[in-house]
């Protein structure tokens, strides 16, 4: 090197970059970048197509007519007797309905999450801003969904003659709980991903199985009787078999039983809890480590 | 520090804040490193993983980045040159704080970044969504991306596309959109990669004012390009990197030099005893270039102006009267211009140990056109067969015109129509 190199100050400069992370400080830009990532995909989503927001009302919507449908009317799954699942003092309709609501919203803030980074290249290598920032707002275009969905649920049930109750607040806390829940595996979705392409119909399968094994088309209590009490227990350990049940419970049918019952007593529901917290943590760690080198490995 | 008396260098004017060593560089880079570890064979899925887990280890370790370590002034247009896979694009990657690297960098301000030619379009959206993202992406609030949004979109001269998805621009629409929206967001330090490299005529002139209006506006810029007269137009200081090593710091034209000999396949650091060079050595034609009517060393030089061929000369011996010829050849590299200097000075005088001597060729460039490439002999006085240097493959230069007429040259023609006698057809008829 024939140039003089002038002494630069370093100590003055205080803390050197980090390089991309996957957090902030400025948590305002966090905010702004969530959100209109999330509302760009919103409008992206429906753009070109004739019925447009309405698509996402029918979805749901269908689903619940084709279910409901057989379940109600040829109900003679595998025992030959007809399985009465539901009836009019049961508010079966409205149940399902806002099961499959919020079953929806999981699965889509999960699977859309998946692809999420990988699609988003073009901004990830090119931009420095929080890493995080691409799979939480895939959890919000959900919640968006979500909560237009949820206007349909309760519009269906009150025609099925269900009334307002006191216990209708709980609602934002179970939404909450579904939505760390997906925030976390949507997290752990999208870094995996990177690295293994495989992650995607994995999770496929494994979300249809949940679809199932959540008391999603059948409330739990009608199943309760045949199974023992530690089978019940660990199946309300479940997150989502909580949060389905505390709905039917809080919003739906009062009479319904509450999912507190299976897990001994209020103090039991911290479980689920901190199954939900584990999974955030989880997905928070993997997320954490794989974001400084996820521009290169895309 | 004595700056060469070609004018393109001597237009960016002094550094800023190169004197006052108590103002704190915008950007301070210390012993950064990078490397990649590329698999020899990328395993993607999970089975392949589990029927070869050994194959994990099969990494190739490839270092983009080596040891790089300097600061660039508050204000200063910091120019990073090299050749592809050089490392330029992924140290502006680090510095942008897209890349982790070992080391350490140092940043003062807000940064705006256009890097791989973009920064980051959704294809299928049109310009308003895109611009407002980006706009927050590089540190807007949601408010001021929405006011930029006429702004940029001017710039970009781009409103009657307003409504059309970015899938439908072409390449240079795309970066033109780009490019304004990374200078629209008031950022004190500019990272800019190859703007210039895409884009009309009328685009690169825009992009000149924007870094003409950025430097008066005491921003930072560091700016990667291939084009050397721009880099030594724009600016202050300049860095050369070759295989992730720096290869020189300082003035653009030192770099310029620097890069075309890399560039041209001759190792720098061997130049002294090149023996691929014919001629006894005694002086070496160290730079070749052509400079335009108004003295400004051009790449590329319309038809119809006069322009100068120089080749500056170093003599490491004491010479007496020497000469140089050169040979323009074209692409078919046949020489369309042959000119030497003993035509017109016998004696060009004694030239020590050490001196530099620069021969110029002036012509009126009548050249179709083309690619040129000059060789340059440098002989002792006599036959001319007592070559001291030989210079050829190191630069090449191109001439433009609107229209190629296909001959080797084109010399000002003056075309008449005249009817002829009406007599003579009438003879021939009979």
């Amino acid at each position: 090197m024939s140039t003089v190199v002038e002494p630069v100050p370093y100590e003055a400069l205080g803390r050197p970059i980090r390089g991309p992370e996957a957090l902030t400080d400025d948590w305002a830009r966090f905010w702004h970048l969530t959100f209109n990532i999330a509302l760009t995909q919103w409008k992206l989503r429906f753009y070109g197509s004739v019925l447009g927001y309405f698509w996402q009302l029918l979805r749901p919507l269908l689903l619940f007519s084709v279910l409901w449908i057989f379940f109600t009317k040829f109900a003679h799954v595998g025992t030959g007797a007809p399985a009465k699942v539901g009836g009019p003092e049961h508010f079966y309709p409205a149940m399902l309905l806002g099961s499959i609501v919020l079953f929806t919203f999981f699965a889509e803030a999960t699977t859309g999450a998946i692809r999420s980074v990988v699609d988003n290249e073009a901004l990830v290598r090119k931009i420095q801003f929080p890493r995080m920032v691409i799979p939480l707002s895939t959890v919000l275009l959900a919640l968006f969904n979500l909560s237009l969905n949820l206007i349909v649920v309760f519009v269906f049930a009150f025609a099925d003659g269900v009334r307002p109750m006191l216990t209708w607040i709980e609602l934002p806390f179970l939404i909450l709980m579904l939505a760390v829940l997906a925030t976390g595996l949507a997290m752990l979705l999208s870094s995996l991903f990177v690295y293994f392409r495989d992650v995607s119909p994995i999770w496929e399968v494994t979300s249809q199985i949940l679809f199932y094994a959540s008391p999603v088309i059948i409330p739990f209590d009608k199943v309760d009787a045949k199974i023992s009490p530690l089978v019940a227990h660990l199946y309300m350990l479940s997150p989502l078999s909580t949060v389905l049940e505390q709905f039917r419970h809080a919003v739906i049918y009062h009479a319904a039983p509450r999912p507190s019952a299976f897990l001994g007593g209020n103090l039991g529901l911290l479980q689920p809890i901190a199954v939900v917290i584990a999974v955030f943590v989880l997905g928070f760690v993997v997320f954490n480590r794989t974001a400084p080198y996820v521009a290169e490995n895309l | 520090m004595s700056r060469s008396p070609s004018s393109a260098s001597a237009a960016t004017g002094s550094p800023p804040s190169s004197a006052g060593s108590s103002a704190l560089p915008a950007i301070a880079v210390r012993g950064l490193s990078k490397t990649f570890r590329v698999p020899h064979e990328r395993t993607h899925t999970l089975k392949e993983r589990a029927l070869h887990p050994m194959k994990r280890t099969g990494h190739h370790v490839f270092h983009t980045l080596e040891d790089i370590t300097f600061a660039v002034n508050q204000g200063e247009f910091f120019g990073v040159v090299g050749r592809n896979g050089s490392g330029k694009s992924t140290l502006l990657k680090c510095i942008a704080g897209i890349y982790r690297a070992d080391g350490d960098i140092w940043r003062r301000g807000r940064v705006s970044t256009f890097i791989e030619l973009g920064v980051g379009f959704n294809p299928d959206l049109a310009a308003r969504d895109n611009v407002v993202l980006n706009g927050i992406m590089l540190g807007l609030s949601p408010r001021e991306a929405r006011m930029r949004y006429e702004a940029v979109l001017d710039f970009a001269e781009l409103k009657e596309f307003e409504n059309l998805k970015l899938k439908n621009y072409s390449s240079g629409m795309y970066v033109r959109l780009a490019f304004s929206v990374a200078i629209q967001v008031d950022a004190d330090i500019l990272l800019i990669d190859e703007v210039l490299a895409v884009g009309d005529a009328a685009f690169q002139q825009k992009c000149f004012d924007v870094f003409r209006r950025l430097q008066d506006e005491g921003k930072t810029i560091v700016f990667v390009t291939h084009q050397m007269p721009e880099m030594q137009r724009f600016c202050h200081r300049a860095l050369l990197l070759e295989q992730g090593r720096m290869v020189h710091l300082g003035d653009p034209k030192d770099v310029a030099d620097r890069y075309m000999e890399i560039n041209f396949g001759r190792d720098p650091n061997a130049l002294e005893s090149d023996q691929a060079r014919g001629g006894d050595g005694a002086a070496r034609v160290t730079d070749v270039w052509v400079e335009d009517h108004e003295g400004r060393r051009q790449t590329a030089i319309p038809q119809g102006q006069r322009i100068t061929l120089r080749a500056l000369v170093q003599f490491s011996v004491g010479v007496e009267d020497p000469q140089a010829k050169v040979e323009l050849h074209n692409e078919e590299h046949r020489p369309v211009l042959i000119a030497a200097s003993w035509l017109q000075h016998d004696h060009s005088g004694h030239f020590h140990a050490g001196e530099r001597a620069k021969f110029s060729f002036t012509f009126e460039n009548v050249l179709a056109p083309g690619r040129y490439s000059p060789v340059v002999d440098l002989a002792h006085p006599g036959a001319g067969l007592d070559v001291i240097d030989r210079y050829q493959d190191g630069f090449s230069f191109v001439v433009t015109a609107t229209e190629a007429q296909g001959g080797l040259v084109d010399l000002p023609t003056d075309v008449t129509i005249e009817r002829v006698d009406s007599a003579i057809g009438q003879e021939l008829t009979a």
